[in-house]
């Protein structure tokens, strides 16, 4: 029979085993899995590459991004400007790299808040059960079942295009999934005993449900914020292109991209939306994978 | 009239009803009757077996004596060396503690009874500090002091439960319940997870530590030939009820009631000579949401008369070779002692 | 030396090993017994033993990171001799053969059935893979399947779903669909450790029912005594991966010869033996797969070994049906 190619690895690792040349190393296998997954690794490599270069913004470009230049309007990339410039003179990178720090900012703060918010009540709601429960539920239902498009017209047409109202929004709409997944991880583990032992000794409810369980949920909800991170960050720059999200004086990856509504520009001057776009979907492909990654290696039941 | 025996802990009429739900509203249309009126002294410094099979509420009951499932109605008394008699229920989460620092538990899965977030000295300081011990210098060393009690290194409190083995992990569950220095402890099927000669190991370590701290044991388990090796006395359940209850030895010498006498047939005997005369019940235990009617043994007891359907057999005492022995069935033919 | 006609499984030096974790844990390394037809072969072992594994193996129901490293598997079906070992793992022959020739019945009568089909469905789909029947002849042995058992009303549980099922009937409605085509072997792995003991009483009664009359030659892992005690013909104790003892029930039980037979036998409270019987535990805990002592794998823990046990023992016959593999084992046969 020819060997597979499996049979080939096996015969490898049982010489080196026989030999003596195996040890197991004590790593953390959240980690080892992590870094097993090729694709997750390519995420972080990716995110971090970018992440990097919004920060350091100001080293890496010598240009102001909103300093209008009214002599070099509209010029393809060169040298003198890697992504060109747009219709008012102003360095196309150099937008990126600075609406990158607000997009980032907007997602990741988003889903840190919301992550906050929806485990500090679902932690306690799915341990104590009771009405706290049921009404955490109720009112979570609510703000869930709101298309976040509606709230975000609903509020700009009262307070105006903010910042802050983009950020209000996100974690409005998004600490009930947060809240979800806690309560449902709690539900479970509130059956294990070294729950009961808890108990049995009389330690307070409050110690019980965010020093001993809570380090047990964040798995999910690690892979949560992730991907929450990237839902956010498209979802800012679908409403920034719209005109509805963060005020155009601020650069954010969507509002630089709004500038592709006019078909002219969308026709002749693609440096000033296509390579915005593609920051974006690389940016939140990246995340994605790291989201995946996340949720492959804590996942218990996935075989090494 | 027999000595009046130190008594630790007196169990009166202790029901354990869990309601079933069902419909939009959530009414209550039944109950798990999962006790039903229990009545047990438990005498300080003994081992007493809690015996049955599954759905006899055995495991509710221990833990209803914790209050960690509340007990629908009857009374739970502690009498501890210090004070007089107290009533468990009622107490509120304050007035409870200094008797959860006499009560304490072992649980039965050793993978789920640590928590795996946490090193061991992290989960075992947290009732130390909890009943006063301000300092980590000293609970560290009263943390090593337990392990070493339990037959592990000191150094082993930095590491984490997925490093240890089954057996270790129990030992170790052994050592949090002993941390705060209880008076009875509630062993829930504490070995009845482990490899067989692990199991020996343990039961060991149980005793020595008995003996070492003046213990009592409240023994729940399955398992009638462990019971038999290490309990003073043995309660045996079924379905909510006592139905029987005496010394060890008088169990297996002279067993009263039915349900008994077919447990311990049915046991398999890893003795090729002992071959016992199988009883085979029919059919399946019964749910504890519709319990039959009189005697909850009837329908499978080969012995049932018309009396057992409709009467419940309370639970009398009897007097066999000097010794107190309770037995729930209407068909002993034995005088009851006075 | 054994007649062909008598075997229905023969298992001769079988090694498997597993390859997770990217390290070789060789779970079962060198183990050769035989199944009788109608007879019981009780295999016992704690947990990590590998017993499980050997079923699994048989079965060729292993997880995709492990193999068959060497050793034979010769399934005797008639007058062929077929070797299970050599086939595809999910090939034609393999699958005829799992379910109608050798069945398997498992640990968890909870999770073995499938909560979304009927009983009546479940066991009727391994009837319509491996026979000839018709929709309505399937469903008529399916009912007497069901009531051969034990199940009661078998004509109205066969459309019902497994929730509605206590444990111990869902355990006989596996056997029930493992004896469907009427297997030569039957592997039952520890099927009635999650059963209450009443209800086990009743399973050893219906595995007993089933030896009689059909004939099934059954392989049985279990990690308690007191089940081979019950219900083996034959026995083989397995210790990290190798069988340490086998024999008849009588030789293995009255005359335990291995150390860790001894030992296991001893370190058990046995129900009848009252208060004062001398138990004793094994010191020390089984060792990590993947750190193995050389040489005889029970050596750390046993009373009787010397520096010869750093050589792994061969096996050395007692008598002709008990065989055992241990240097010490002449003293303590004395003993």
């Amino acid at each position: 029979m020819k060997k597979s190619s499996l049979d080939k690895k096996f015969d490898k690792i049982r010489f080196l085993e026989e030999n003596n040349k195996l040890v197991s190393k004590d790593q953390n296998r959240l980690i080892s899995k992590f870094l097993h997954n090729k694709l997750a690794v390519l995420g972080l490599i990716i995110f971090s590459i970018i992440l990097l270069a919004t920060i350091f913004a100001p080293l890496i470009s010598p240009y102001d991004p909103i300093r209008i230049d009214l002599r070099s309007m509209r010029q393809p990339p060169s040298l003198l400007h890697w992504f060109g410039t747009d219709s008012t003179g102003r360095d196309v990178f150099s937008r990126v790299l600075y609406g990158g720090r607000v997009s980032i900012f907007v997602g990741l703060g988003s889903a840190l808040m919301s992550a906050l918010i929806g485990l500090a009540i679902g932690c306690y709601a799915g341990y104590r059960g009771g009405w706290v429960d049921v009404i955490a539920l109720r009112i979570s239902e609510v703000f869930m079942s709101f298309p976040q498009i509606i709230l975000v017209l609903l509020l700009v047409s009262i307070t105006g295009q903010s910042l802050t109202n983009l950020f209000v929004i996100f974690i409005l709409t998004g600490w009930g999934g947060m809240y979800r997944l806690s309560r449902a991880r709690m539900l479970s583990l509130r059956e294990e005993e070294y729950v009961q032992a808890l108990q049995s000794f009389g330690i307070s409810t409050f110690s019980i449900c965010y020093k001993h369980m809570l380090p047990n949920a964040l798995g999910p909800i690690m892979v949560m914020i992730t991907l929450s991170t990237a839902m956010f960050i498209l979802t800012e720059a679908g409403l920034s292109f719209l005109g509805l999200g963060v005020p155009l004086n601020i650069p954010t990856w969507g509002n630089i991209l709004n500038v592709a509504q006019d078909i002219v520009i969308l026709q002749n001057y693609w440096w000033m939306w296509a390579p915005v776009g593609l920051t974006i979907s690389v940016f939140v492909l990246s995340v994605n994978f790291i989201g995946d990654g996340l949720r492959d290696s804590t996942d218990p039941s996935q075989q090494g | 009239m027999s000595k009046e025996k130190d008594i630790v802990l007196k169990l009166k009429d202790v029901q354990v009803y869990f309601p079933v739900q069902a419909g939009i509203f959530k009414r209550t249309v039944a109950h798990v009757k999962a006790v039903d009126g229990v009545n047990l002294n438990i005498y300080r410094g003994e081992v007493l077996g809690l015996a049955g099979e599954s759905g006899c509420g055995k495991t509710t009951l221990g833990k209803a004596i914790l209050r960690l499932v509340e007990p629908t109605a009857g009374e739970i008394i502690y009498n501890s060396t210090e004070k007089e008699e107290t009533e468990l229920r009622g107490l509120s989460k304050k007035a409870m503690d200094p008797f959860r620092k006499k009560l304490q538990i072992i649980f039965q899965d050793p993978h789920s009874s640590l928590n795996p977030a946490f090193t061991i000295f992290g989960s075992l300081e947290e009732p130390l500090k909890k009943y006063g011990v301000k300092k980590r210098s000293k609970r560290r060393e009263i943390i090593g002091d337990l392990l070493e009690a339990v037959n592990m290194r000191r150094e082993y409190m930095d590491r984490y439960p997925h490093e240890f083995s089954g057996g270790q992990r129990q030992r170790i569950g052994i050592a949090r319940a002993l941390c705060i220095e209880p008076e009875v402890i509630i062993c829930d099927e504490a070995v009845s997870a482990l490899d067989v000669s692990i199991q020996a190991q343990v039961l060991q370590l149980l005793m020595k530590l008995k003996k070492e701290k003046n213990l009592t044991y409240l023994f729940i388990t399955h398992d009638l030939s462990v019971t038999e090796y290490i309990c003073d006395r043995i309660a045996v359940m079924y379905l909510g009820r006592l139905v029987e209850l005496c010394k060890s030895e008088e169990l297996y010498a002279n067993t009263l009631h039915p349900y008994t006498e077919a447990l311990l047939s049915a046991i398999p005997v890893a003795d090729l000579d002992k071959k016992t005369k199988r009883i085979i019940l029919e059919g399946d235990v019964p749910s504890p949401v519709n319990p039959p009617s009189g005697c909850p043994f009837h329908p499978r007891c080969p012995k049932a008369k018309d009396i057992c359907k409709s009467k419940v057999p309370p639970l009398k005492r009897y007097s066999i070779n000097g010794n107190d022995h309770y037995a729930s069935c209407h068909l002993i033919d034995l005088p009851e002692a006075v | 030396m054994s007649i062909q006609k008598d075997i229905a499984l023969s298992v001769k030096n079988l090694k498997t090993y597993f390859y997770t974790n990217n390290r070789c844990n060789k779970a079962v390394n060198g183990v050769s017994f035989e199944i009788k037809k109608g007879k019981t072969l009780c295999i016992v072992g704690e947990s990590g033993c590998g017993k499980s594994v050997t079923a699994a193996t048989i079965m060729q129901l292993l997880p995709t990171l492990s193999r068959i490293e060497e050793g034979e598997i010769i399934f005797y079906k008639g007058d062929e001799k077929i070797n299970i070992e050599k086939l595809p793992r999910n090939g034609k022959e393999m699958r005829n053969i799992r379910g109608s020739d050798i069945a398997m019945i498992f640990q968890d009568p909870m999770t073995a059935l499938n909560p979304v089909y009927t009983v009546g469905f479940q066991i009727g789909e391994n009837l319509k893979y491996h026979t000839d029947l018709n929709k309505k002849e399937i469903r008529e042995k399916t009912i007497s399947l069901l009531r051969d058992m034990g199940i009661p009303l078998p004509e109205k549980r066969v459309d019902e779903y497994p929730h509605s099922y206590s444990g111990g009937m869902r355990q006989r409605a596996m056997i029930a669909m493992a004896m469907a085509c009427n297997p030569k072997i039957l592997i039952a792995d520890e099927p009635t450790t999650a059963l209450d003991v009443t209800i086990q009483a009743q399973i050893f009664e219906l595995m007993a029912k089933l030896k009689k009359d059909y004939d099934t030659a059954i392989m049985l892992i279990t990690h308690d005594m007191g089940v081979v005690a019950e219900l083996a013909d034959n026995v083989a104790v397995m210790y990290m991966g190798n069988i340490v003892e086998s024999g008849s029930v009588g030789d293995v039980l009255r005359r335990p010869t291995h150390p860790y037979t001894k030992a296991l036998l001893d370190s058990v409270p046995v129900l009848g033996r009252g208060k004062d019987q001398n138990i004793q535990p094994i010191k020390g805990s089984t060792p990590d797969p993947y750190d193995r002592p050389i040489g005889c794998q029970f050596a750390p823990r046993c009373n009787w070994a010397d520096h010869s046990c750093e050589l792994m023992p061969e096996i050395s016959n007692v008598t002709s049906t008990h065989e055992v593999r241990c240097h010490k084992y002449k003293e303590i046969f004395q003993y």
